[in-house]
């Protein structure tokens, strides 16, 4: 379903600084319905790959593809189309700093067209599982790290979406939050989504025994089944 | 369809309800301007007032000899009239002038001692008004070349033709420092408003990105703006008008007192329906405008 085909990524230098290799010659494969954990250090280049399957960054060398598609042929007009399939949790949450954390998740079923009635109805289901019921009408600047991630979290599945990138979704949750992520992940998982999670937090990757491939200076170093967070 | 149309202007009307800061600043920004719009054009019937009734009291008189009798004097006229460059022409006979002249000296005593001495010195003439200034040198001409050449004791067009050459020359130069200063003006407003705009918009733009990587199609992210901006343009034009209302109401008596004649607040009323179309179509145009350039570059990500 998605295809890193050979991927470089250089990021050309500013004022004074160098070129930055974010990857170098990176290729896999991640079929439909697999969960797939990327880890390594900050730095490692988690980040670059996911936004290249976004289309927010093109890379410099090789293709990406979605589902049989050209990532980087498609016009910016039309990027809509891809991200839609793609929910999203972005490490930096990236909430609108305008709009409650209703609105927040409300607005991808809005883009879609969904009726008032479907989206009121969504959003109450995923506000009591990321158990923000109580604060739907505050702003994100009212809220706390933890629960901007989790309103980042409730965003990125409201709309069921057939892939979700979470990229260090639990970076900011205590112990106890972190699992419920997870096992939200893995329930989304077995309800048939495609999971891409990029994350350093080692207690994660051991719980879930899924596939890892883990970077390293912008190359994978290692591919594996049931991987484990080695370093 | 509907339900996004919706939606986006239920989202516009969020974004303009819940910034007011910038909205109001925005607001501000778009009344200055449409005033000035709505002000140039007000200028415009003022410059045309004081011009054409500057052109109005140009003419050339003829004077004719004491003797010359009152039927060769009105068959003089309609020769004259029969001479396309001639507006209008008004005949003062000897005694029309003795009257207007008693008239407007009858306080001074000197002056109506030594008239009653000398009788009436006073010619009979015609006052002859052309369209155009350059017009009257064609009248004077036919005046000078005609059989009634010698009726004639004078004509004053020599004596005056300083003048209406310079009356003619600075309303020329005031219609067209009018229209190049209204130009700049109209342009340095504009500018401004949409810098105020793009400001707006700027400050968005790390929303507008992330609303393009949750999947909002262009329209969706690019609707609520122009929204915005249609809001802050209409509620500005409405301002203006109110202001414009009130200003010219109390000001327009105090205008009369220097230029009789002009009635600004009569020809704003007179023009309402126009200056309001004028005022909408500025700040709704310039708030889409703007809006649509300014958030351009940041739907490429």
């Amino acid at each position: 379903m998605i295809k890193f085909q050979n991927i470089t990524k250089i990021y050309p230098p500013h004022s004074f600084g160098e070129t930055t290799i974010a990857i170098e010659d990176v290729s896999f494969k991640v079929n439909k319905k697999e969960f797939v954990s990327i880890v390594g250090r900050s730095g490692a280049g988690k980040t670059t790959l996911l936004k290249l399957l976004l289309a927010e960054e093109k890379p410099t060398k090789g293709r990406v593809f979605f589902d049989g598609q050209d990532v980087h042929k498609i016009k910016p007009a039309d990027f809509f189309k891809l991200r839609r399939r793609i929910g999203t949790i972005f490490q930096d949450y990236k909430l609108f700093p305008s709009k409650t954390t209703y609105e927040n998740i409300a607005y991808v079923m809005e883009v879609m067209g969904a009726s008032e009635e479907e989206i009121s109805k969504n959003v109450q289901e995923v506000l009591e599982i990321v158990g923000l019921t109580s604060r739907a009408y505050n702003f994100p600047e009212e809220l706390s790290g933890g629960e901007r991630q989790r309103v980042a979290i409730a965003r990125a599945l409201i709309h069921r979406p057939e892939v979700i990138l979470a990229d260090e979704p639990t970076g900011n949750l205590d112990p106890y939050n972190t699992l419920d992520i997870i096992r939200l992940l893995l329930k989304i998982h077995e309800f048939g989504a495609t999971i891409i999670l990029a994350t350093h937090d080692k207690k994660t990757i051991n719980v879930l025994g899924k596939r890892v491939i883990t970077l390293e200076q912008g190359r994978i170093i290692r591919d594996e089944e049931k991987g484990r967070f080695i370093f | 369809m509907l339900i996004s149309l919706k939606r986006i202007i239920r989202s516009g009307w969020l974004n303009f309800s819940r910034n007011k800061g910038l909205s109001l600043a925005t607001i501000f920004i778009m009344v200055m301007t449409i005033s000035l719009v709505t002000s140039l054009f007000l200028f415009r019937d003022i410059t045309q007032f004081l011009i054409s009734s500057l052109q109005e009291k140009v003419d050339i008189s003829v004077y004719f000899k004491e003797a010359v009798q009152e039927k060769d004097i009105l068959q003089l006229r309609e020769e004259i009239n029969k001479i396309p460059e001639v507006k209008n022409i008004e005949y003062v006979s000897r005694e029309t002038a003795l009257e207007r002249f008693t008239q407007r000296y009858k306080d001074n005593q000197v002056v109506m001692e030594s008239l009653a001495e000398v009788g009436n010195p006073l010619l009979a003439s015609l006052n002859i008004k052309a369209w155009e200034a350059s017009q009257y040198i064609t009248v004077t001409n036919f005046l000078e070349t005609s059989s009634y050449k010698n009726l004639i004791d004078k004509v004053d067009y020599y004596q005056r033709k300083p003048v209406i050459e310079r009356i003619f020359s600075i309303t020329s130069a005031i219609n067209k420092t009018g229209i190049g200063f209204s130009l700049i003006l109209a342009i340095v407003a504009i500018l401004v408003a949409f810098n105020t705009i793009r400001l707006a918009i700027y400050n968005s733009k790390e929303e507008i990105s992330v609303m393009r990587l949750v999947g909002a199609s262009n329209w969706f992210i690019r609707g609520p703006f122009l929204v915005q901006g249609a809001i802050s343009g209409f509620a500005a034009a409405i301002i203006t008008l109110l202001i414009f209302t009130g200003a010219l109401f109390f000001l327009s008596p105090k205008l009369e007192i220097l230029f009789p004649g002009l009635n600004i607040f009569n020809s704003f009323t007179g023009n309402l329906g126009i200056l309001f179309l004028i005022q909408i179509f500025t700040g709704v145009g310039l708030g889409v405008v703007s809006s649509i350039i300014a958030i351009r570059k940041y739907l490429k990500v």
